[in-house]
């Protein structure tokens, strides 16, 4: 086997130098010529109808160049269920609701003027409890659906329900059962970069967006869909990407503050920008899907798993955006972490007067895998296994087709629990119950895409000039994952030239071919395989042509050094170790002779060779360039919500040691464990980047983050109330690479994006629980959750 | 609305720069000068983007008013290259060490790196968590970043 000159190296970013000296535009640096700055009027009230909007002090103040209502743009519908109009006129469901905007030539002169319109509310009784929405009597939050027909019930209509085996069947055949409810809680994505987008129209209505979106050709379907409804059918629509300051799943859907640009920018005839403040970015941008679980499972005397049953209730907010679908993904691991024969799970989605969530890293993943996790500990207890053991035991394995019909192809995770086993000196630390006390969970993930749309695919355009610049236009998007550094890599590799030679251009969906969107973790493994598809085509094309320049080279070499000097002795060669594409390879920019890999003169760089194809004198010049596009050969899942909907599938397991005090229940985290199936590291340093970087927002869903909400209304929107993490709480996070070399990807890479985060809460709970015996089974595990279980604990006693 | 006219060193270049009174120095750096490495990421002094080197102490420019800044030294991560573009050793380190993702808090992130580096030039990991403890990051979980200031340390030390 060869050896890898780029691949599995710690390539540098060196692709990303403007971020290290202050020259990369992110939306926050763009200003186009004649912008006007967008500002958004919310409601305040989370539930009441509108009497009257009053915009006429507003639209005198100078400087403002358009105010606009809900009465001042068509009554169309947005959004994944279309259950919310741009801007609302009869009725607000939450305080984030957008009733007018303002476009003005100053931000500041925005937000007076938005302070001046005036709108007349009447109050309506809230619903902000989830249960209290569901029952019979409750008020209902919608009246209509986006047909128009009578709505009875707060219960959104979706499918969320997964049956297979036997439930009752695997009752009998337990020895031991263990029923637990468990709850999650908003959180927010907390990008640094704050939310925003510039929407420019030309004088033929044509929309350049330049916005963070991460699935850009969905983004510009959703704007043609609107196009449609708004007499714009016509327009045509770019989205083009500045650099995106964090997405962790923000960037999925198309925002409302997006419309509402896009319709002021209609109105003024100039670029309008929103750019949110990061109180915006708080309370008016949909967060992490909160989740409350009853989860019960049962194992048999040996500790085989034989049945999972779960229900879980979803606070969906006052309208419905990716959150609602997060229980097809919270399938994944409640069918397939682990074998288990007989499943059970549903999820019912309840409008409330709350804020409206959607995706974040780990879609639905993080809440299910809570559930599981912590019940399992909680099972292992009830059957006197150790909580690792049990898990050993029921461990999923190549070559499984678990209950949703995911097709496990290779698998780490026997060796990731048995690798953060013995990192945690397991045997001896566990059952101590002295304040210290260690715990591990496991994940389940996509890895080879996600067949969540009827295309997963990637398309890449790869061109070699004959200056040897090799330029890829992907299809993708970026948000700070290091793609211009992992796909060169694979690029260079692939190519035989170097990391540096690639230049990567993404996020904008005129140069693009189609790309279903870097969500999933679905980005290096699915542009990689487009990459390497793309990259034998190119290769091939230059072979080709090397097959007729190098014997032209050759010849014009020996020629010149026969000039240079009368003696010299012509070499005998034999072309014929060059004549087919076969006999030649490219390494490190040079073709050579694979035959003859050492003979000088069948070596020369790739530019020659183009630069002899291009500059020909005739009309038979030649430039290389090739697309290719990879959709995996995955499935969507089908009515009953079964389907091998990845390539792969990645699994890793996090081990924690906590120290928990018991006077002021604050928990430590001594040791963080995270050993990841990654199939093979392209580049370990930017892997363990994203080990790192996922298990801190997995300790902060653990222990620290949490949107507070009361009445529906965000009351700390800001980051000294909301408590993300700081360099000083300082987590010593060990990432564990496990290498299981994936036949599907890219030189046998899975994708890593969001496995990290996924175990990392349940694990910090069970150890928690090791250590003082008490379960915390929601989050975020705060001192005050802590001490009030060890009160109500001692009180038992 | 009331202007001021304040004069000050940017990057080694005297400046002066007319702007109203109640502007803060980011918005006086991105606005008048173009300068946009530093970012807001919050505007009221809570994560740290916007850290600009006042005087060689690592400030929140959204919160500094611009008055303030009369006759000191303002450095800011543009400020930071040589002039015949090599990276300094931060910038350098950031790269090699993934100290950067998304970048958005990487322009205040080096500009706090560098005022503890100036100051102290062989920190503990602890110093350099504390020195960077009020720039927020959502992507590395600061390991690699902490990473990247030692390796710089190193570097630095290398060249002296």
């Amino acid at each position: 086997m060869s050896e890898y000159l780029y691949v599995g190296k710690n390539i540098p970013r060196t692709a990303e130098v403007d971020k290290v000296t202050g020259r990369a535009i992110y939306i926050n640096d763009l200003k186009r010529p004649g912008m006007l700055y967008g500002k958004i009027k919310y409601s305040e009230y989370a539930h009441a109808r509108i009497k009257h909007i009053d915009t006429s002090k507003a639209k005198k103040l100078p400087g403002v160049r358009a105010v606009i209502t809900g009465y001042d743009i068509p009554d169309v519908r947005v959004g994944f269920l279309r259950d919310q109009t741009v801007l609302k006129k009869d009725k607000v469901r939450q305080f984030r609701d957008e009733v007018a905007a303002v476009a003005a030539i100053s931000p500041e002169i925005a937000e007076e003027a938005c302070d001046l319109i005036e709108v007349e509310y009447e109050e309506l009784p809230g619903l902000f409890d989830p249960f209290e929405a569901m029952k019979e009597d409750a008020p209902l939050i919608h009246e209509v659906d986006a047909r128009g027909r009578p709505i009875r019930t707060n219960i959104l209509p979706l499918p969320w329900k997964f049956e297979a085996g036997d439930i009752e069947e695997g009752r009998k055949a337990s020895a031991y059962i263990v029923k637990d409810s468990v709850e999650t809680t908003w959180v927010n994505q907390c990008c640094m970069g704050t939310s925003g987008c510039i929407a420019e129209f030309d004088m033929n209505n044509n929309l350049t967006l330049y916005n963070q979106a991460n699935v850009i050709f969905w983004d510009k379907r959703r704007i043609m869909e609107y196009f449609a409804q708004i007499g714009l059918k016509d327009s045509k629509v770019r989205i083009v990407n500045p650099i995106v300051g964090g997405s962790f799943g923000t960037k999925l859907d198309t925002d409302i503050y997006e419309f509402i640009a896009i319709q002021l920018a209609l109105k003024t005839r100039r670029p309008v920008k929103i750019l949110f403040t990061r109180e915006e970015e708080f309370f008016a941008l949909p967060p992490r899907q909160p989740a409350i679980f009853e989860i019960e499972q049962g194992c048999d005397k040996d500790g085989k798993l034989t049945f999972r049953w779960a229900k879980a209730i979803l606070d969906n907010g006052a309208y419905t955006s990716w959150g609602a679908t997060t229980p097809s993904v919270m399938m994944m691991p409640m069918s397939s972490l682990y074998r288990v024969p007989n499943v059970y799970f549903e999820a019912k989605c309840v409008y409330t007067n709350n804020i409206y969530c959607q995706a974040m890293r780990g879609y639905g993943n993080p809440q299910a895998t809570f559930a599981v996790e912590t019940s399992m500990d909680h099972l292992a207890e009830e059957a006197g296994i150790d909580p690792a053991e049990l898990r050993l035991i029921n461990c999923n394995h190549s070559g499984d087709v678990t209950p949703m019909r995911l097709k496990i192809t290779s698998c780490g995770l026997e060796e990731c629990i048995k690798g953060v086993k013995e990192k945690l000196d397991w045997d001896k630390k566990r059952g101590k119950r002295n304040g210290r006390g260690v715990g591990m969970a496991s994940l389940i993930h996509v890895a080879g895409g996600a067949r969540v749309y009827k295309s997963d695919g990637h398309g890449m355009i790869i061109k070699v000039d004959e200056h040897g610049h090799v330029d890829v236009m992907s299809g993708g998007t970026d948000q700070g994952q290091g793609s211009p550094t992992a796909l060169a890599q694979i690029i260079a590799e692939a190519l035989g030239f170097r990391p540096d030679d690639i230049n990567l251009v993404f996020g904008d969906t005129a140069f693009g071919l189609w790309d279903a969107g870097t969500h999933a973790s679905r980005h290096t493994f699915i542009a990689g395989n487009a990459a390497l598809e793309a990259c034998a085509k190119v290769k091939r094309q230059i072979l080709e042509l090397a097959v007729v320049e190098l014997p032209k080279l050759i010849k014009h070499q020996i020629k010149r050094q026969k000039r240079k000097d009368p003696d010299f002795k012509e070499p005998d060669l034999d072309f014929s170790l060059i004549a087919n594409p076969e006999d030649l390879d490219i390494r490190d920019r040079i073709v050579f002779s694979k035959k003859d890999p050492e003979n000088p003169y069948f070596r020369t760089e790739v530019s020659n060779i183009l630069r002899e194809a291009l500059h020909v004198g005739t009309g038979k010049s030649h430039v290389v360039v090739a697309e290719a596009f990879y959709d995996p050969p995955t499935e969507m899942l089908d009515r009953e919500f079964k389907g091998n909907l990845s390539c792969t599938y990645a699994f890793g397991t996090t081990g924690v040691e906590v120290e928990v005090d018991e006077k002021t229940g604050e928990v430590k985290i001594l040791q963080l464990y995270a050993a990841h199936d990654v199939g093979k590291a392209i580049n370990p340093t930017l892997i363990k980047g994203q080990i790192y970087g996922a298990g801190y927002i997995g300790v902060g869903y653990g222990l620290t983050e949490e949107m507070k909400l009361e009445k529906g209304r965000v009351m700390n929107p800001n980051f000294l109330d909301y408590k993300m993490l700081t360099a000083k709480d300082n987590i010593p996070v060990t990432p564990m690479i496990i290498e299981t070399d994936e036949k599907d990807g890219p030189y046998g890479a899975k994708g890593i994006g969001e496995p990290g985060l996924v175990p990392t809460a349940p694990a910090i709970a069970n150890a928690v629980y090791d250590a003082i015996g008490v379960r915390i089974n929601d989050l975020p595990i705060t001192p005050e959750k802590v001490l009030k279980a060890l009160k109500e604990k001692r009180k038992e006693k | 609305m009331k202007k001021i006219t304040v004069s000050f060193t940017l990057n080694g270049d005297q400046v002066e720069a007319e702007v109203p009174s109640t502007w803060n120095l980011l918005r006086t750096l991105r606005e008048y000068f173009e300068i946009t490495g530093p970012k807001e990421g919050c505007g009221v002094g809570e994560c740290g983007a916007c850290t600009v080197l006042i005087d060689g102490k690592a400030v929140n420019s959204c919160i500094y008013p611009v008055a303030e800044v009369e006759g000191k030294t303002v450095t800011t991560i543009e400020g930071l290259a040589g002039e015949d573009g090599t990276l300094h050793p931060l910038q350098k380190a950031f790269l090699e060490n993934n100290g950067v993702q998304c970048g958005f808090c990487t322009s205040g992130m080096i500009m706090s790196a560098k005022a503890l580096l100036d100051e102290n030039p062989d920190p503990d990991e602890d110093e350099i968590r504390t020195s960077l403890s009020g720039n927020l990051c959502r992507c590395t979980g600061y390991v690699q970043i902490v990473e990247s200031v030692q390796k710089a340390a190193e570097m630095m030390k290398d060249k002296s």
